[in-house]
């Protein structure tokens, strides 16, 4: 009987241990992500500004206007323009350097650490170099193509060619980061798949195929879901390389992160980008459960 | 026929060993642009044709860096916001990470799918009401308000709960539990020393975490004393366009300390951020 009392009571000591340890923790995870995560939706049913405390709740109003604003169908299209073609090169280059680099040789430890010093950069001094590489008076890449006759292009002064530059700088930094995740997966594949199907008389592209490519689908996945998420969600680079060049704000290349931050905290219509947040959550969360049921679908 | 394949292997490993090598020279070459010009005296800098090391090497930019704008302030910041979350960091992920894997209670499961759950929606989606909760709290412009959202971290409490439940055996918490330990010294004395290599590895990703963040400080610093390195960079570049060697010289310092860093700790870095899906 005392025996368990005592069990009892060293139960509940442990049980109080571990609420009052959760307890801060769970303190500052609903400050900084339940609460917001739940008030943007609330937000964006209101005409909430930074500068008037009291707000009204104006139903869907804010969503109506979206739809015919004309930045925001602009920042719409730039994103994911932006999206698809940071995710599809990076994903493809990355896999083709993961292949390449896949037998170990004295040379690789060379190779990871430097396709991935871009990786661990941070994004505003790598903006900052690559802004200065597109100048379009002293930059090195207008000088590069000037080797091969190529007129000086303005590559930052358009927002249609400024788009692919940040692009390209994107890749860039990020192409290092899904190649060292494809190289974990590559190496994990047993050998001895690819020694039965040599026996079977398979040759290189089959290989890739019918070994690798089925092999490697859920990395194929993650890292197509983590940079889709990131892209949806470019903001860094874009701003350091398109605000305030020259002084013309013209030139901004405009996308959904840009748009909510200046609806938000330069016209304080926080009402109005909280809609506009909610509708980039909806964004990734569909296209996330698409890639899941691509994936799914086909194996 | 073994001799044709030997001679078509040898070829393919070179043709992809000069790829990489392209590729290679593509990854370095803006970084040696960037510190090779920050060492040029202005005139150098804009010349043409443009040029990778400096013809005269001055430490101008570097020496007047202060007097453009206060970067020391804006590295000291960096730095303490950065430490200071690396420390919440490690202190609720470790404990945490030691409640969910050694201990059975109501809800436990529930509250590990809330941690895991609210790190899939981007940061960016809750900004708005975040920056209203911190602005009640009045804390727009001050460290406390920098740090909130970096205080902790999901993949921390999951990584430290898979390493405690697998580096550090039942039988020893119970050992410590009959000499007479409480959970508290358990977690004290027995957690914290035998998963110290797991803590180093995520110390860093915090750091480095903390130290890129760039919308929210943004948001947040509404004076130059609090820019963090990060803002202050973008700050400074955006109001002299045509003050090159200071803008590079400013982000070859900032640079700099993360690249000594991840050369050092190359193999744990790696692992941790192709572990986490924690990206740059």
């Amino acid at each position: 009987m005392r025996q368990g009392v005592s069990k009892w009571s060293l139960e509940r000591k442990r049980r109080t241990f571990c609420y009052l340890s959760l307890l801060p923790v769970f303190g500052i995870f609903t400050i900084i992500r339940i609460i917001p995560i739940a008030r943007t939706f609330i937000l964006s049913l209101t005409d909430a500004s930074l500068i008037s405390l009291k707000s009204n709740f104006i139903g869907f109003e804010n969503y109506k206007n979206l739809i015919t604003d004309d930045l925001f169908h602009q920042a719409l299209v730039n994103t994911t323009l932006f999206a698809f073609s940071t995710v599809c090169l990076s994903v493809v280059l990355g896999l083709l350097l993961s292949l390449l680099m896949k037998r170990k040789t004295t040379l690789s430890p060379l190779y990871e650490t430097i396709y991935f010093l871009p990786v661990i950069t941070p994004m505003v001094p790598v903006a900052i170099i690559w802004k200065w590489i597109y100048d379009p008076s002293y930059g090195l890449i207008n000088y590069m193509l000037s080797w091969f006759g190529v007129k000086p292009i303005g590559w930052l002064v358009y927002p249609n060619i400024a788009l692919w530059a940040i692009v390209i700088l994107s890749v860039w930094k990020v192409v290092g980061y899904n190649m060292m995740i494809f190289l974990v997966g590559l190496r994990n594949i047993p050998s001895m798949y690819y020694e039965a199907a040599l026996i079977d008389g398979a040759i290189g592209a089959n290989l890739f195929r019918y070994i690798t490519l089925p092999l490697l689908k859920p990395i194929l996945l993650f890292i197509t879901v983590v940079t889709t998420i990131n892209s949806y969600n470019v903001f860094t680079q874009v701003y350091v390389m398109t605000t305030g060049l020259q002084g013309a704000p013209g030139n901004t290349v405009r996308v959904l992160v840009y748009d909510i931050w200046e609806n938000a905290f330069r016209y304080s219509r926080m009402g109005y980008a909280s809609a506009e947040a909610v509708i980039l959550f909806s964004i990734i969360l569909l296209l996330t459960l698409v890639q899941f049921k691509i994936v799914k679908s086909e194996s | 026929m073994a001799e044709v394949i030997d001679r078509k292997n040898k070829i393919t490993r070179i043709l992809s060993h000069l790829f990489l090598m392209a590729g290679t020279i593509t990854m370095v070459l803006p970084f040696f642009y960037m510190v090779g010009s920050s060492f040029k005296p202005p005139p150098e800098i804009i010349a043409w044709p443009p040029t990778f090391l400096p013809k005269n090497w001055t430490l101008d930019n570097y020496l007047t860096l202060a007097e453009k704008a206060p970067f020391v302030r804006f590295f000291f910041n960096s730095l303490f916001v950065s430490a200071v979350s690396t420390l919440f960091i490690l202190f609720t992920s470790t404990l945490s990470g030691f409640v969910f894997s050694k201990y059975k209670f109501p809800g436990k499961n529930f509250l590990f799918i809330i941690i895991l759950a609210t790190a899939m929606v981007p940061f960016e989606t809750y900004l708005i009401p975040l920056y209203i909760i911190v602005k009640d709290l009045r804390m727009i412009n001050t460290y406390q308000g920098i740090i909130l959202p970096y205080a902790v971290m999901s993949f921390g409490i999951f990584l430290m709960r898979q390493n405690i439940s697998s580096v550090i055996p039942d039988e020893l918490l119970d050992a410590g539990r009959i000499d007479g330990c409480s959970e508290w010294m358990l977690f004290r004395i027995v957690v914290i020393p035998l998963s110290a290599s797991a803590i180093g590895a995520l110390g860093i990703l915090a750091f480095m975490q903390a130290w890129m963040a760039f919308i929210w400080p943004l948001i947040l610093a509404t004076s130059r004393e609090m820019y963090t390195m990060e803002v202050g960079l973008a700050m400074f570049q955006q109001r002299f366009t045509i003050e090159y060697g200071g803008v590079l010289a400013g982000s070859t310092i900032s640079i700099i300390p993360i690249i000594v860093v991840f050369l050092i700790l190359r193999r744990s870095i790696i692992e941790g951020m192709t572990l986490t899906g924690l990206k740059g």
